[in-house]
């Protein structure tokens, strides 16, 4: 005889994360130049330790991925951003 | 004729007159060797991220020109050669890196006139 349908009773309905599309900010904004100089928008891309984010959490193009990878080693060449950091943000 | 735009760093002990006169040293290079400095920026005395050659602040200077192939070797050899500057990185803009610096120079030149 099958065990009854749900056996486990939760008190509140498990909230399934509906999965966001990830976009590419770069093609919507229609950005086409990720510039090294202003470190503001490229911390958006770096963690609390200041390495780069991978695509796969950014959502970024291969492309652009690119470059914001160069214009972040650029950054850390002038000193604008470290190389390595405990607190960022 | 390409364009290129330089980044350097001094190091802080300098005075503003020797700061002028190292940067009119590089826009000199520049021009002597058949370029031609479009634009020049300076953020003054900013904090480093980490300490290069053991001092944690720098001037930040930019240039924008435009020039041969051969005129960087020559550029960096002075870079290189010169004590003062502690850092520098120079690059060649591609056609969306030269819209941005324009767009960027008009936004700073609205910006002061502001003030």
């Amino acid at each position: 005889m099958a065990a009854p349908q749900s056996e486990i009773r939760y008190l509140n309905p498990v909230s399934v994360e509906v999965k966001k599309k990830k976009y590419c900010r770069f093609k919507k904004a229609g950005i086409k130049y990720v510039d090294y100089k202003d470190a503001e928008f490229l911390k958006k891309f770096l963690n609390e330790q200041g390495k780069i984010l991978p695509r796969r959490l950014t959502g970024t193009s291969q492309k652009f991925q690119k470059k914001v990878a160069t214009a972040v080693k650029r950054a850390r060449h002038l000193a604008i951003l470290p190389f390595v950091t405990d607190l960022l943000k | 004729m390409n364009r290129y735009e330089t980044v350097f760093i001094a190091t802080p002990v300098l005075s503003d007159v020797q700061l002028k006169e190292l940067v009119g040293k590089f826009q000199g290079v520049i021009t002597e060797n058949g370029g031609k400095v479009n634009y020049t920026e300076e953020w003054g005395l900013r904090k480093l991220a980490y300490p290069i050659q053991k001092k944690t602040t720098g001037f930040y200077t930019l240039i924008e020109f435009e020039g041969e192939g051969k005129l960087i070797d020559i550029l960096e050899t002075q870079y290189r050669r010169d004590e003062r500057v502690i850092r520098f990185l120079t690059f060649k803009q591609d056609k969306y890196a030269a819209e941005y610096a324009e767009k960027r120079r008009n936004l700073n030149a609205a910006k002061s006139k502001e003030q």
